[in-house]
């Protein structure tokens, strides 16, 4: 086998620009598919993360229905204290679950004294909300980074229209579920940066104090949502959720519950989907790289030497090795362009993140790009190059293997 | 015993409009250890005979034994491994390896083809090297060296691997006058060292004298055989 790769290496020597030419092709595709999928990816990972850590969480469990009438806030699809308290008892029991939050969600009025305007509001329990949502606080562009009864938080473009800042008092104006209204008086505690997906520019208050806005005996709740100790088991939480609320029926004995993952929720997930679709057309396109520059080489190879394959098959060397000897060209030019390119790559993205990339997401501004590699794909990438490269010398190898020493030798 | 037996060969090539009759019932024996030639012109049928001979074709009727084996049923991969292991090839245009270095051409075959162990090898090679008088020129590239010295090298590339035949097909066609002299010699001690039988096809009739058997074939025929100290008409 040693010698089969000193014959191949010398013979990709031997045409040196060639080779120095197929496999730059292949490391330059190695490198782009890398940087692509890093910086995509990473892309992909810091918006989630900013849509479940700030907002949604992991997944949210509502009443049956509601979610399908969720623009409307329909207060008569909430569920009652004790609902809550069955699906508390299940979050609870479930290892993969590290938290949750309660949250009463309505539509109302918003009044600064002199304009009013519409808003909708989160009700909710501070301390649960913060630990579903860690990034949550660092929303709160002005104020404290806290939520008392009798607070407010409200959305900066809110803030900026209605001309209102931290400490200024406000009335919350809310119509209740017996269709009679009801208002309350708050002080802003603090402005939120808006974020972008459902519920990116609501506001928010106590739960206890939109219980009483909302003149409720017992505390009801909209929404509940989720947070995981470790996401990558989102599907896998959603679907034995799924299972486990399915078994809560009411009286006709339809489902109570529903369970949606972020994905379901944010409009997001489409262009997270749409950047994993061109991820793997980029890759297909690396594959169509190295096979067609593989191929073409092993080609005029195999064209070039048909003379030096007749000695060598009439000297005695069997078909599998003379197939061998140009498959193992293949596979090395596969493999040094794909370590050069995985070098490349991993330079080119310390570069990037020693630049420091930072942009826009709708209304959130200047987040800063960390680009990551996985181990997977440093290792998926460089690997899928090889084997394509192995698989693209395979023709002109068995080509070369089933020549007639007595007509390759007549070439000329 | 004799090392090579042929019993009415016949080869035909069928080309777009026509048959070509290139052999047309040869009946022969080549004893061991013998240095054999078959002249002729181009076109006698030399090179589909030597071709035959060495397992790289197959006659279309006739029985051709070669060291004790009927070698026309042989597969393909079977052929392979009986010229692996029997047969040397010495060519016209000396056919090395250009990417190996001498030491490494010759080596080729042992490696490659025979699977010889490495102290062996270096043993055989070296001695091989010595034999042709290229130890000088054993790191050096087939472009570095003369056609001369590239044939010496493919006389120790055939031997090496220690064969009972050693078939060369024009071995001094590219040569001029003087080395074919030296190569046809060179084959012929390598015959008295190692009592390898050489077979050598060539038109040229200076090196024809070289041979001590010499079968002349016109148009695929066998018209004749001599016989150093002797002529025996076919």
């Amino acid at each position: 086998m040693r010698n089969l790769f000193k014959i191949a290496i010398r013979n990709l020597i031997r045409y040196k620009r060639r080779t120095l030419l197929t496999a730059s092709l292949i490391t330059i595709g190695v490198v782009f598919v890398l940087v692509f999928v890093s910086i995509s990816g990473s892309f992909k990972a810091m918006i989630t993360g900013q849509i479940t850590d700030s907002m949604m969480g992991h997944l949210q469990l509502h009443r049956k229905g509601y979610v399908a009438s969720i623009d409307n806030l329909p207060l008569n699809l909430n569920m009652k204290q004790a609902a809550y308290q069955k699906i508390a008892q299940i979050l609870r029991s479930n290892k993969h679950v590290e938290t949750f939050s309660p949250r009463l969600k309505f539509g109302g009025m918003f009044s600064n004294f002199t304009e009013t305007t519409n808003i909708r509001l989160n009700g909710i329990d501070p301390e649960a909300e913060f630990k579903t949502a860690p990034l949550f606080p660092s929303r709160i562009m002005e104020g404290k980074p806290t939520l008392a009864r009798g607070e407010i938080l409200i959305p900066a473009l809110l803030a900026k229209g209605m001309k209102v800042k931290p400490g200024d008092p406000v009335v919350v104006v809310a119509t209740n579920a017996d269709g009679s209204v009801n208002g309350k008086q708050f002080i802003v505690s603090g402005i939120l940066e808006s974020a972008t997906g459902p519920g990116g520019r609501d506001g928010y208050v106590h739960i206890e104090d939109a219980a009483e806005v909302l003149r409720m005996t017992e505390t009801e709740v909209s929404e509940v949502a989720v947070r995981l100790k470790d996401f990558s088991q989102l599907a896998a939480v959603v679907r034995q959720l799924k299972g486990t609320v399915m078994e809560e029926v009411n009286k006709q004995g339809q489902p109570m519950f529903e369970v949606h993952s972020w994905e379901d929720l944010s409009p997001f997930f489409n262009i997270a989907r749409m950047i994993d679709v061109m991820t793997f057309f980029i890759r297909i396109m690396l594959i169509a790289i190295v096979i067609i520059s593989i191929m073409n080489v092993m080609i005029m190879a195999v064209y070039e030497r048909i003379r030096e394959i007749g000695t060598i098959a009439a000297i005695g060397t069997l078909p599998g090795k003379i197939r061998s000897m140009f498959i193992i060209e293949g596979f090395c030019m596969g493999v040094v362009g794909a370590i050069i390119g995985v070098l490349i790559g991993i330079l080119i993205i310390g570069i990037v993140n020693l630049i420091g990339i930072s942009f826009d997401f709708g209304q959130q501004k200047g987040l800063l790009l960390t680009a990551k590699l996985s181990f997977f794909d440093l290792l998926f990438v460089p690997v899928i190059v090889i084997v394509v490269a192995v698989a693209a010398s395979l023709q002109p190898a068995i080509k070369a293997s089933k020549m007639e020493p007595i007509e390759a030798l007549r070439h000329v | 015993m004799a090392l090579i037996t042929a019993v009415n060969i016949y080869k035909d090539y069928q080309t777009e409009d026509v048959i070509v009759h290139a052999l047309q019932g040869l009946d022969f024996e080549i004893d061991p250890a013998s240095f054999v030639s078959f002249v002729g012109p181009s076109g006698s049928g030399k090179t589909t005979l030597l071709n035959l001979i060495g397992c790289l074709d197959k006659p279309s009727t006739g029985k051709l034994t070669v060291a004790g084996f009927d070698v026309a049923p042989l597969s393909r991969k079977e052929s392979a491994a009986f010229r692996g292991k029997n047969l040397g090839f010495i060519f016209q245009d000396f056919n090395m390896i250009p990417v190996l270095t001498v030491y490494e051409n010759i080596e080729y075959p042992l490696i490659m083809v025979q699977n010889i162990e490495p102290s062996e090898r270096r043993e055989r090679i070296v001695k091989m090297l010595d034999a042709v008088g290229m130890a000088d020129q054993r790191n050096k590239y087939p472009q570095q060296i003369s056609g001369g010295q590239k044939q010496r090298v493919a006389i120790a590339r055939a031997l090496v691997t220690n064969p009972v035949l050693v078939l060369a097909d024009e071995p001094t066609a590219n040569l001029d006058s003087q080395t074919a002299y030296t190569v046809i010699g060179l084959m012929k001690k390598m015959r008295d060292e190692l009592g390898t039988t050489f077979i050598f096809s060539t038109h040229d009739t200076k090196i024809v004298g070289e041979a001590e058997v010499i079968y002349r074939l016109v148009d695929g025929e066998l018209a004749g055989k001599e016989v150093k100290g002797g002529s025996a008409h076919a």
